[in-house]
C-alpha cells in the first residue's frame, strides 16, 4: 500500500451546502472517494491510499487538473483506490464534487 | 513434347489414392489419417479452413495425426491459426512455413515457435490480401475445408458461417487441387447449394458440427462508464457531423457501446436514419436493438455469430439470407465491401504511436490482423463520391480544386487511454518494431498505417488528423488525446490549445458533452439477457454469455 | 386523491430514477432511492473511517464503510430500519465491522421492537483474511436477528445483487420473516464453484450458467418456497416489493417454526427424486417449465403465483 497526499490552493468555495459525499466503490479498477468540507475556503487537499504503487506522477497530475477545472475550496477528499485508472480517478472526483454541491435535502 | 496438364494428371492420382480409403466421395472419420497420407504429399501447399470463427477443427486434428515421415515440409496457406493442432503440425514436422492472417488464440504460442525457428514465416496477411495470393501465387494444392452438411454428390451446405469456403474451393478447385470436406452429416438433399459438387472431392460425415469461435458477441454487462463516454463522442463528434451511414465496427467493449447508444443516445440526437443504416458487419448481438428500432436497413456479414441463428432467419430484410432462410455470409465479398463501399472503419486497437501507427502485435503475442488492415484502410485508387468521403477529403486538402480532390475514408481508432491493467493505449514505440528486429523481418506488423488514420477517440475527446498539417501537429493532437499516460503528461500545452481551437481536437466540453452523463443507463441493453428479451427470444446466447 | 398525491410525493427524488437497475446500483443508490427521499440517516457513517483491522496485514486497500451500510429512514412515511451490502468491496464478504455493524442494527431493533429491518444482502460469504471473525459475526447476526424477530420487529432481506446471497448470508437470509429475489439473486451457502470443487464436475458443473441460474438463482429459489417474492430488477419493484413483505410477513413462535419444519419436510418429501429444478418446475405443475428461465420477470410472476400461493405462516 502507498499514501500519498496533495494540497493545493483553491480559486473558490466550492458551491452548496452538504458537509460530505461519497462516491465508488474499492474494487479491482475502482476506488472510492470521500469529500468533506472541513478546509479553509482557499485550500483543497487529496489524501490517497492506493494499492498499485509507483504511480505518484499520474496522481499527481490527474489531482492538479482536477482542482484546476474545478477548484474544489474547502474541500478535503480522501480516497482508497483499488488500481483504478487515471480516466476513473477523475471521473469519480468530478462525481464527488456533483454531490456535494447539491444542496442538502 | 511439353506436357500441359500435368496438374489434371496429378490430381486425378491423388483422387484414385484416396478413393481407396472411401466409399464414392465419402471417407469416414476413422479412415482419415490413412486416407490423408494417401492424398498428401510432402511440400504440398495446403490450406486448412479456418478463420477467427469457424474451424475445420476434425480435419485439423486428422492432419496433425498424419505420420511425419511420409507426409512432412507442407507450406500452410490459411486465414486462421487458431486451434492447437494448426501449431502442433509444425511441432511435429509435418508443416513447415506458414503464411496466415489471424491468430487470436495461439497469439503467444506462435511467437515463440517463430522465436524458436519452428515456423518458417511467409508473411502475415490481411485477409483480403492471402485470398488474392490463393488465385495468384499461394494456391493450394490441397484445401481441408468445412461445411454444415453434404449429399452424396459431395454438393455442400455451409450454413450461417459460408464466410472463407467459397474463395478456397474457387482457387483450389479450378486449379487442379483437390477439396476435402468435414461435415456434421451426409443427408440426400441439402437445404441449399453453398458449394456445387463437382468442385467437392471427398467428404467426411464428422457426426458433429464444425467447431466456431463466438468472437463477435461483446456482454454488455463488461462495458464501462469510460468506454460509454468515448462512444458518445464517437456519435456526436463523428457520425453526425459527417453524416456516416455506410459502415464497419470493429469488436471492441467501446463500439459495442455505440451500437448500444444509437438507440438511446442517438435517438435523443436525432440520427435515426440518417447515420449507421447500412453495414459491413458481423451480426453483432450488441446491434439487436438497433436494428429492433429501425436504425438498420441493411447488414452483410463476413460470417456468422453463435446464437444468432434464428433471429438473422426472422429478420430477412435486414440480413443476407438463402433459400433455406439461413445466414449467407462471404468473407471475400464483405471484405471487399468494408473496403470500397463503406465510409468510416471504426475499432480498438493495443498500441499507438505519436504519428497514429497501431498494432495489435506486441513483443509476446503476433495475434495477426484479420480484417482491421483492409477495413482500416483507405483504398487509394479510384472510388464513388459521397458525402462523408468528400468532407473528410476536403478537410485534409482544402487547397486542391474539388473536381480533383480525392475523398478520404473515415478510418477511426477508439479507445481508453490507459487498457487492461493500466497498461496505456499510447506508446513512443510500437512492440512490433521490436518484433521485426527480433525475427529480422522486412516488414514491422503494423496493422493500421498512421497516414490512414483519420481520427483517434479517447475519453479525452476526438483527435482530428485530416486537420493537421505537418508531423508536429500530428504528434501534438495525439498527444493531446492520450490523457496521462507518458506520451500525453508529454504534450506540448499551447500547441494542443491552438489544435484545439481549430477543432483539431475537441474535448467533451467543446461538443456539448458531460462526462458526468456517461452513464450505464444509457446502455439499450445492459446484459446478454437484455439483448435476447429485445430479440423478442430469437437470440440465443452461446452458454458461457448466459445470465440467466 | 390524497393518496394518489401521497404515493407520488413518495417517490425518490434522487438523480438514480426508479426505472434503474438494482443489480447495477451500488449499495448507497440502492439504500437512497429505496427509502423516501432524502429520509436516510446513517450509523457510523464513512466519515467516521471504522475500517476493518485486518485488511491492512494483507496489503489490500480499505473501504471506508467496510462494505456495509447502516442506518435509519423512512418507507412510504413509515420508520425503517436498513442494512446493505456493497458486494462489489471484497465480494460483499463480511468481516468483523462489516458484521458488527448489522449485529447493532438488528440489537437496535430488538431494543426498540416497532420499527422493521431491511437487509439488502449483496455477498459471497465470510472474508477469507478475517474468517474466524466473519464467522463468529454471522453467528451473532443470526442470533440477534432470531432475538429481534421474538421481540416482534419483522426483518426483511432483499436479494438481488452482483455477488448474490452465498455462504454465511444464505444463512442469514433463511432466517428472516421474508425475502424478495430477483432473478439476478441467486440464494444458496455453498458456491457453484465450491460445490464443483468438492463433488466433481459431474455433480455440478459451475460453467454452465444455465445450470447455476436454474439451480440457484431467483426464479428457482421463488417457486421452491426458498424466497417468498419476486420481483423484477428495478428499485420501484423492489421498494413495492419491501413494502409489501413488511406488511404481510408472518410473526415470530414455535408455531411459525414448527410450520417451517412441516414446509421444509414436505418439500424433501416430493421432491427428492428430482435431479434438476427443471423436474422440480414440472412436478410443481409450472406450464411449459423450459419456458421459465427466458420468461420476462412480469410473466413470471403471474406464473409463480398460479402454482403456488406463498405459504406466510412458515418461516
Amino acid at each position: 500500500m502507498e499514501t500519498l497526499s496533495y494540497r493545493h490552493r483553491a480559486q473558490q468555495r466550492m458551491a452548496g451546502s452538504k458537509s460530505m459525499a461519497i462516491i465508488g466503490v474499492v474494487a479491482s479498477g475502482n476506488l472510492e472517494v470521500l469529500a468533506e468540507r472541513v478546509l479553509p475556503d482557499t485550500e483543497c487537499q487529496v489524501d490517497i491510499s492506493t494499492a498499485a504503487e509507483g504511480f505518484g506522477a499520474v496522481w499527481e497530475a490527474v489531482v492538479a487538473d482536477f482542482v484546476e477545472r474545478s477548484s474544489p475550496g474547502g474541500l478535503k477528499f480522501s480516497i482508497n483506490d483499488g488500481g483504478a485508472r487515471p480516466d476513473t480517478v477523475a471521473l469519480r472526483l468530478a462525481q464527488a464534487v456533483r454531490l456535494i454541491e447539491e444542496n442538502d435535502r | 513434347m511439353k506436357e500441359w496438364a500435368r496438374q489434371k494428371a496429378a490430381r486425378k492420382a491423388r483422387i484414385e489414392a484416396g478413393s481407396r480409403h472411401a466409399r464414392g466421395k465419402a471417407v469416414a472419420v476413422t479412415d482419415l489419417q490413412d486416407f490423408l497420407e494417401a492424398v498428401l504429399q510432402p511440400g504440398d501447399r495446403v490450406c486448412l479452413e479456418g478463420d477467427n470463427q469457424k474451424q475445420a477443427d476434425i480435419l485439423a486434428a486428422a492432419l496433425a495425426d498424419v505420420d511425419p515421415a511420409k507426409i512432412h515440409d507442407l507450406h500452410m496457406v490459411q486465414s486462421g491459426v487458431v486451434l492447437p493442432e494448426h501449431l502442433d503440425i509444425f511441432e511435429k514436422g509435418i508443416a513447415r512455413r506458414l503464411d496466415y492472417s489471424y491468430s487470436g488464440p495461439q497469439a503467444a504460442r506462435i511467437a515463440r515457435m517463430l522465436f524458436g525457428g519452428q515456423i518458417e514465416l511467409g508473411a502475415v496477411h490481411t485477409y483480403l490480401e492471402l485470398f488474392a495470393r490463393y488465385f495468384v501465387d499461394l494456391t493450394p494444392n490441397i484445401a481441408l475445408i468445412a461445411a454444415v452438411s453434404a449429399d452424396a454428390d459431395g454438393n455442400l451446405y455451409t450454413g450461417p458461417n459460408t464466410e472463407d469456403t467459397p474463395t478456397i474451393v474457387e482457387a483450389t478447385s479450378f486449379k487442379g487441387g483437390l477439396v476435402v470436406a468435414q461435415v456434421k452429416e451426409i443427408v440426400d438433399k441439402v437445404p441449399r447449394v453453398d458449394i456445387p459438387g463437382d468442385q467437392v472431392h471427398f467428404v467426411v460425415a464428422a457426426g458433429k458440427p464444425f467447431y466456431v469461435e463466438p468472437l463477435f458477441t461483446r456482454d454488455p454487462a463488461a462495458i464501462t462508464e469510460t468506454q460509454i463516454l468515448t462512444a458518445m463522442l464517437a456519435i456526436k463528434g463523428l457520425y453526425a457531423p459527417y453524416g456516416i451511414r455506410r459502415l464497419n465496427h470493429g469488436i471492441g467493449f467501446n463500439t459495442a457501446a455505440i451500437e448500444l447508444l444509437l438507440p438511446t443516445y442517438g435517438e435523443k440526437l436525432g440520427l435515426r436514419g440518417k447515420v449507421c443504416t447500412h453495414w459491413a458487419l458481423n451480426p453483432h448481438p450488441t446491434l439487436i436493438p438497433a436494428i429492433e428500432a429501425g436504425w438498420v436497413e441493411q447488414v452483410h456479414c463476413f460470417g456468422s455469430e453463435v446464437g444468432m441463428e434464428d433471429y438473422i432467419r426472422a429478420r430477412s430484410d435486414i440480413f443476407f439470407t438463402g433459400p433455406d432462410g439461413s445466414l449467407r455470409s462471404n468473407r471475400a465479398f464483405c471484405q471487399t465491401a468494408g473496403l470500397y463501399s463503406c465510409d468510416m472503419f471504426i475499432g480498438s486497437t493495443l498500441q499507438i504511436d505519436l504519428q497514429g501507427h497501431s498494432s495489435t502485435v506486441t513483443a509476446s503475442r503476433i495475434a495477426g490482423f484479420g480484417g482491421a488492415p483492409n477495413m482500416g484502410s483507405d483504398p487509394r485508387g479510384r472510388r464513388h463520391p459521397s458525402e462523408p468521403w468528400l468532407k473528410a477529403g476536403a478537410e485534409a486538402n482544402p487547397d486542391t480544386p474539388a473536381h480533383m480532390r480525392r475523398g478520404r475514408k473515415l478510418v477511426v481508432q477508439i479507445g481508453e487511454t490507459f487498457g487492461d491493467k493500466n497498461v496505456p493505449l499510447f506508446v513512443e514505440r510500437l512492440e512490433a518494431l521490436t518484433l521485426a528486429e527480433k525475427l529480422k523481418l522486412d516488414l514491422a506488423p503494423i496493422m493500421v498505417y498512421g497516414d490512414d488514420v483519420t481520427h483517434i477517440v479517447t475519453e479525452e475527446g476526438i483527435a482530428n488528423l485530416l486537420l493537421c498539417r505537418d508531423r508536429d501537429e500530428r504528434e501534438q493532437a495525439i498527444r493531446g488525446v492520450a490523457g496521462y499516460t507518458d506520451i500525453g503528461r508529454g504534450r506540448d500545452a499551447k500547441m494542443v490549445q491552438q489544435l484545439r481551437e481549430r477543432g483539431a481536437i475537441r474535448r467533451p466540453e467543446d461538443l456539448g458533452i458531460d462526462p458526468l452523463d456517461a452513464d450505464r443507463r444509457l446502455l439499450a441493453a445492459r446484459s446478454i439477457k437484455d439483448l435476447m428479451l429485445a430479440s423478442g427470444a430469437l437470440y440465443a446466447p452461446p452458454p458461457q454469455f448466459r445470465n440467466w | 386523491m390524497s393518496a394518489l398525491l401521497t404515493e407520488t410525493e413518495d417517490k425518490p427524488q434522487t438523480a438514480w430514477d426508479d426505472a434503474a437497475s438494482w443489480y447495477e446500483a451500488s449499495a448507497r443508490q440502492r439504500v437512497r432511492s429505496l427509502l423516501d427521499a432524502g429520509s436516510f440517516k446513517e450509523f457510523i457513517g464513512p466519515e467516521q473511517r471504522e475500517v476493518s483491522p485486518h485488511l491492512r496485514v494483507f496489503e489490500l486497500p480499505e473501504q471506508f464503510d467496510d462494505g456495509m451500510i447502516v442506518g435509519r429512514g423512512r418507507l412510504s412515511g413509515e420508520p425503517a430500519f436498513i442494512a446493505a451490502q456493497e458486494g462489489r468491496f471484497m465480494g460483499g464478504a463480511f468481516g468483523e465491522v462489516h458484521g458488527a455493524k448489522l449485529t447493532g442494527l438488528l440489537r437496535a431493533a430488538r431494543y426498540v421492537k416497532s420499527i422493521p429491518v431491511l437487509i439488502l444482502f449483496d455477498t459471497g460469504g465470510v472474508r477469507l483474511q478475517e474468517a474466524n471473525a466473519g464467522e463468529l459475526a454471522i453467528a451473532e447476526i443470526m442470533r440477534a436477528l432470531i432475538e429481534a424477530r421474538m421481540a416482534g420487529v419483522k426483518v426483511v432481506g432483499l436479494i438481488g445483487g452482483r455477488a448474490g446471497c452465498y455462504g454465511g448470508g444464505g444463512l442469514i437470509a433463511g432466517c428472516c420473516s421474508a425475502l424478495a429475489v430477483s432473478e439476478q439473486g441467486r440464494i444458496s451457502v455453498s458456491g457453484p464453484e465450491v460445490i464443483e470443487t468438492n463433488r466433481g464436475v459431474e455433480e455440478f458443473d459451475s460453467k454452465d450458467r444455465a445450470l447455476v441460474w436454474r439451480t440457484m438463482g431467483g426464479k428457482h429459489r421463488r417457486l421452491l418456497g426458498g424466497a417468498d417474492a419476486f420481483t423484477s430488477d428495478t428499485i420501484q419493484s423492489f421498494r413495492d416489493i419491501a413494502l409489501h413483505l413488511i406488511r404481510s410477513a408472518p410473526g415470530f413462535g414455535m408455531d411459525v417454526l414448527k410450520a417451517e419444519q412441516a414446509r421444509l419436510g414436505e418439500r424433501l418429501e416430493r421432491f427428492s427424486s428430482c435431479a434438476d429444478a427443471l423436474d422440480i418446475w414440472k412436478a410443481e405443475g409450472v406450464p411449459d417449465a423450459e419456458a421459465v428461465p427466458a420468461m420476462p420477470a412480469e410473466d413470471f410472476i403471474a406464473v409463480a403465483n398460479k402454482v403456488r400461493e406463498p405459504r406466510y405462516d412458515a418461516r
